[in-house]
């Protein structure tokens, strides 16, 4: 049986196992499902605002309500979801390549390349990880590609130890020490041997980052870094129905944190799924 | 292990505020400003030398203890966070102590009750509590509490407007008003801190009692317990001196991560709770792009979060004698 | 009439719940400890011979279950009382030292203070008191320099001597059983000598009935009374030292004593017992475990197990013993 073969079985076997799990799973393709077909999902344009509505409470008509511009909160909330499901993959594409790759050239060849890639994660982790971010999208600029950068830097350091670690076990394995002395190349070898048993490990990593790069966005954005107004994002809605929770119109900012939950709930399942898959003696 | 961290900090911390959008110059010197006055101003500012001269003014200015002057409120940072920085640490701390004695005890219970209700609640209480956004826990607590229930009081910052604050030994208004001996304005800052320091607990909760469960586990099942037990030891000496000390090490460590989570979720909690705090001060200088106060900010923070780390090594070296005595 | 033994262990069988069905652990599990008397459970790896150990205790896995038979200690049932009654017996009258002596003790308190919990738990001396007799128990197991050591840590201490440190704990209150699970595997072979040396004399001191569980034979020969071999969870002989190896009776002793180095003169000459033990999660076990293995297999044995009579001399559990 191929390898694929038995882990998908092993799969079965685990969602089987763990209902919540399958449930997680459902859920992610759900969020997916809505991120790709956005606009088309939506019944009301979610720019369309008319004062005429506004401050209505949920009702058949708008589902969750209108804000204070009467737009229409559930199409609002599902067009978001497009954005917040793109910079969170964006982010953990990105964190995944650069700090997996530093990550694992530090642990395989050791040296300087270690302790340089070790010295920027250590600075990286002496800020607070949130201040840090705000620093970064300040400096840079308040849009989404450096919401992107600035989610993908603060999680650089967890990346890089992770892979350098998986990496440095290999490094003197009897595998490794047979390619090298049939003749391949360091190169060929971190590409070839070291890299794809690094994977499954960053790759549940990168399920428990999107929903920090979820909830990191989201945050940026409710304190007026990131993403700006009109843009539909659950952060930004969050912050523009801030305000009236405390005069009782609840659902403006109810409806965007709630989903923020629970797409950020739903990676969390997964992550936890996705690591008895792939390594069960880490189960908690 | 901590100066080369705190010679990155400032270094990183310089970058990124002289990458800052905005001039400076140009905002201080006033809309109404020529193009010689904004000179001469970025001139006095001395922000027209080459960067790395710069760099070297500010570690000068650094280890005078000078960071700079805000160009909103006129005013020295060093005094703006001197003053700011108490009411935030009231409210972590005030905040993490709540976490800590309800996510502990609530670890501990669901380790040595396997199965249990207990049990099943604190995986529950570990799942949800790191998907929920803080700012939104913030908010669904004042709309409960505040608008239907009525029970605590509106979140308009520190102090109700009718009490003015105690005279200012530590800061910490609950310290100082029982200090001064003013037991309304203790229950008056009590009343308002209350609903701002659950929402940093709750956002707490979750690291520390699932890191306390599973570290209980694994103390539980090891060998020494086992002859703790075989040895006819009571229960609460197993559960208490032989299992909870060794068990508690690996949550001394995740405090260190739950802090630097805590010191981020402070920013979000201050703007829902309009809690005067250095949080609040970082994000109101930020939009006008004033660049010493976020600069004083990003390295306060990071300071503190070094010299929490610090601590939190001479605590572990403290309980754990193999680090002490090996090192 | 010999007197009543210090603790009788009675028809114990003891199942375990996984993932993959019901392990049948124990079937049938007695035999006797005379007061002052050193009796060894041989067997293999797997035999259930820790398990044993184990139930006696109270100390199973919670995945454990024992589903009958008696614990005899001193009039009292270790196995039908209470779980606080259980703690009051527990290091007071049986006491229990285990394999890896450094993981076994608790790494981040001095050891004179583990030995002085032990003191005060079961009642023998003050506060005040109790540090100076951890101390005094410290040297009677032999450790040089003991109002220093008293103040160590496990990591401080080599293994030998955490060994000697774990002896001092369990003797402590003076329990009248000592239960000794694998004493002397991982250590050298000076210390292991030194360590059962250590157990002998302070069993004889105090009149200490000693149960000690070991694969090795060879040391079960120089140091046990008694040895009662087990395969498969069940007891399949249980004789006094000479005796078992001057006669044994059950094919499985046989073989054991085959394949035990010190009894081939040449390497050729050392035996292996054929095929494996069965897998205790068949619901089919048939009554006797060893049978599918045996060359003297009769069709008697496929009829339940003959029990070894209490108070036997030498008794086996097979229809077709040898001689």
């Amino acid at each position: 049986m191929s390898a694929l073969a038995g882990t998908m079985r092993h799969a079965r076997y685990v969602i089987g196992e763990n209902p919540v799990t399958g449930l997680a799973f459902a859920l992610f393709v759900i969020i997916v499902f809505v991120a790709l077909l956005g606009q088309h999902v939506a019944p009301i344009d979610p720019l369309a605002s008319d004062t005429a509505v506004a401050l209505q409470p949920p009702s058949p008509h708008h589902w969750f309500g209108t804000d204070q511009l009467g737009r229409d909160i559930f199409s609002r909330v599902v067009v978001a979801t497009r954005l917040d499901f793109g910079i969170a993959v964006a982010s953990v594409a990105l964190v995944f390549v650069m700090g997996g790759l530093a990550g694992v050239a530090a642990g395989f060849f050791g040296g300087w390349t270690d302790r340089v890639v070790s010295r920027i994660a250590d600075t990286i982790m002496a800020f607070p990880l949130f201040v840090l971010a705000m620093g970064i999208v300040a400096a840079l600029g308040n849009n989404v590609v450096n919401i992107v950068i600035a989610t993908a830097v603060v999680n650089f350091p967890l990346y890089a130890r992770v892979a350098r670690a998986e990496a440095n076990v290999r490094r003197e394995t009897g595998f490794v020490e047979a390619a090298r002395l049939s003749g391949n190349s360091e190169a060929q070898i971190l590409v070839l041997q070291v890299l794809p048993n690094v994977l499954p490990i960053l790759v549940v990593q990168m399920s428990l980052t999107m929903g920090y790069a979820i909830l990191n966005a989201a945050g940026l954005s409710f304190i007026g870094l990131g993403v700006r107004p009109p843009t539909a994002e659950w952060g930004i809605m969050v912050a523009e129905g801030a305000g009236f929770m405390v005069s009782g119109e609840w659902w403006i900012a109810f409806f965007p944190g709630a989903a923020l939950m629970i797409a950020v709930f739903c990676f969390n399942l997964l992550g936890d799924g996705l690591r008895d898959i792939v390594d069960p003696r880490r189960r908690t | 292990m901590a100066i080369p961290s705190l010679i990155g900090v400032v270094i990183v911390t310089f970058l990124l505020t002289r990458a800052l959008p905005g001039d400076p110059a140009a905002y201080f010197a006033g809309p109404a400003a020529t193009r010689e006055a904004i000179e001469q101003v970025r001139a006095n500012l001395g922000l027209d030398r080459p960067l790395p001269e710069q760099f070297l003014r500010y570690v000068r200015d650094l280890a005078r203890g000078d960071l700079g002057r805000s160009l909103t409120t006129g005013q020295p940072v060093v005094s703006e966070i001197r003053t700011r920085l108490p009411a935030s640490a009231e409210l972590t701390l005030l905040g993490l102590a709540v976490a800590m004695l309800i996510a502990v005890p609530l670890g501990i219970l669901a380790a040595t009750r396997p199965g249990s209700l207990v049990d099943h609640a604190c995986r529950v209480v570990a799942t949800a509590g790191v998907s929920l956004p803080v700012f939104f826990t913030g908010l669904i607590l004042v709309y409960v509490f505040y608008y239907r229930l009525g029970w605590a009081p509106p979140p308009l910052g520190r102090l109700d407007i009718f009490y003015s604050p105690p005279p200012a030994v530590t800061g910490f208004y609950l310290i100082d008003s029982l200090l001064a001996g003013q037991p309304e304005t203790f229950i008056a800052s009590l009343r308002q801190l209350l609903l701002p320091a659950l929402t940093l607990a709750i956002f707490s909760l979750a690291p520390i009692a699932r890191m306390t469960r599973a570290s209980m586990l694994a103390v539980l099942s090891s060998d020494f317990v086992r002859t703790a037990r075989a040895s006819g030891l009571a229960s609460s000496t197993v559960v208490v001196t032989y299992a909870f000390r060794n068990a508690l090490l690996p949550v001394i460590t995740t405090l260190g991560m739950v802090f630097s989570f805590l010191l981020g979720a402070n920013v979000l909690v201050e703007k829902v709770f309009a809690w005067p705090g250095i949080g609040s001060f970082a994000v109101e200088a930020l939009i006008a792009a004033d660049f010493a106060p976020v600069q004083g900010f990003v390295l306060t923070m990071a300071v503190l979060y070094v010299l929490l780390n610090l601590l939190i090594d001479v605590l572990y070296g403290w309980i754990d004698p193999r680090v002490r005595i090996e090192a | 009439m010999t007197a009543a033994p210090a603790l009788l262990v009675e028809d114990l069988a003891v199942e375990f719940r996984t993932r993959s069905g019901v392990v049948h652990a124990l079937e049938n599990v007695g035999f006797a400890v005379s007061k002052g008397e050193t009796l060894a459970i041989v067997g293999e790896s797997g035999s259930g011979k820790s398990v044993t150990a184990y139930a006696i205790m109270g100390i199973l896995d919670p995945a454990a279950r024992v589903t009958s038979g008696r614990a005899l200690l001193g009039g009292i049932d270790l196995l039908a009382v209470s779980r606080e009654d259980l703690a009051d017996v527990r290091g007071r009258e049986i006491a229990m030292i285990f394999q890896n002596p450094r993981t076994a003790l608790n790494p981040i308190r001095p050891v004179g203070r583990q030995i002085a919990d032990v003191l005060l738990r079961h009642g023998n001396v003050t506060g005040a008191e109790a540090p100076q007799r951890a101390i005094e128990l410290l040297q009677s197991v032999g450790i040089p320099d003991p109002a220093r050591r008293a103040r160590a840590y496990p990591f401080e201490l080599s293994g030998g001597m955490c060994q000697r440190v774990m002896i001092a704990v369990a003797i402590a209150a003076r329990p009248s059983v000592l239960i000794a699970d694998e004493p002397t595997t991982g250590l050298d072979v000076t210390t292991q000598a030194v360590t059962m040396d250590l157990i002998g004399e302070l069993a004889a001191k105090n009149g200490m009935a000693t149960l000690f569980i070991t694969h090795d034979l060879a040391l079960a020969a120089q140091r046990a009374d008694r040895i009662v071999v087990m395969h498969a969870g069940h007891v399949v002989e249980n004789a006094p030292t000479r005796e078992i190896f001057a006669r044994p009776l059950h094919p499985y002793t046989a073989e054991l004593i085959a394949a035990t180095p010190d009894h081939a003169a040449r390497l050729e000459a050392l035996a292996s017992i054929p095929g494996a033990l069965p897998d205790l999660r068949r619901k089919n076990l048939p009554p006797c475990r060893f049978s599918e293995r045996c060359a003297r297999k009769t069709a008697a044995c496929d009829q339940a197990l003959p029990r070894i009579v209490a108070g036997a001399m030498h008794g086996a559990a097979c229809w077709n013993p040898l001689s």
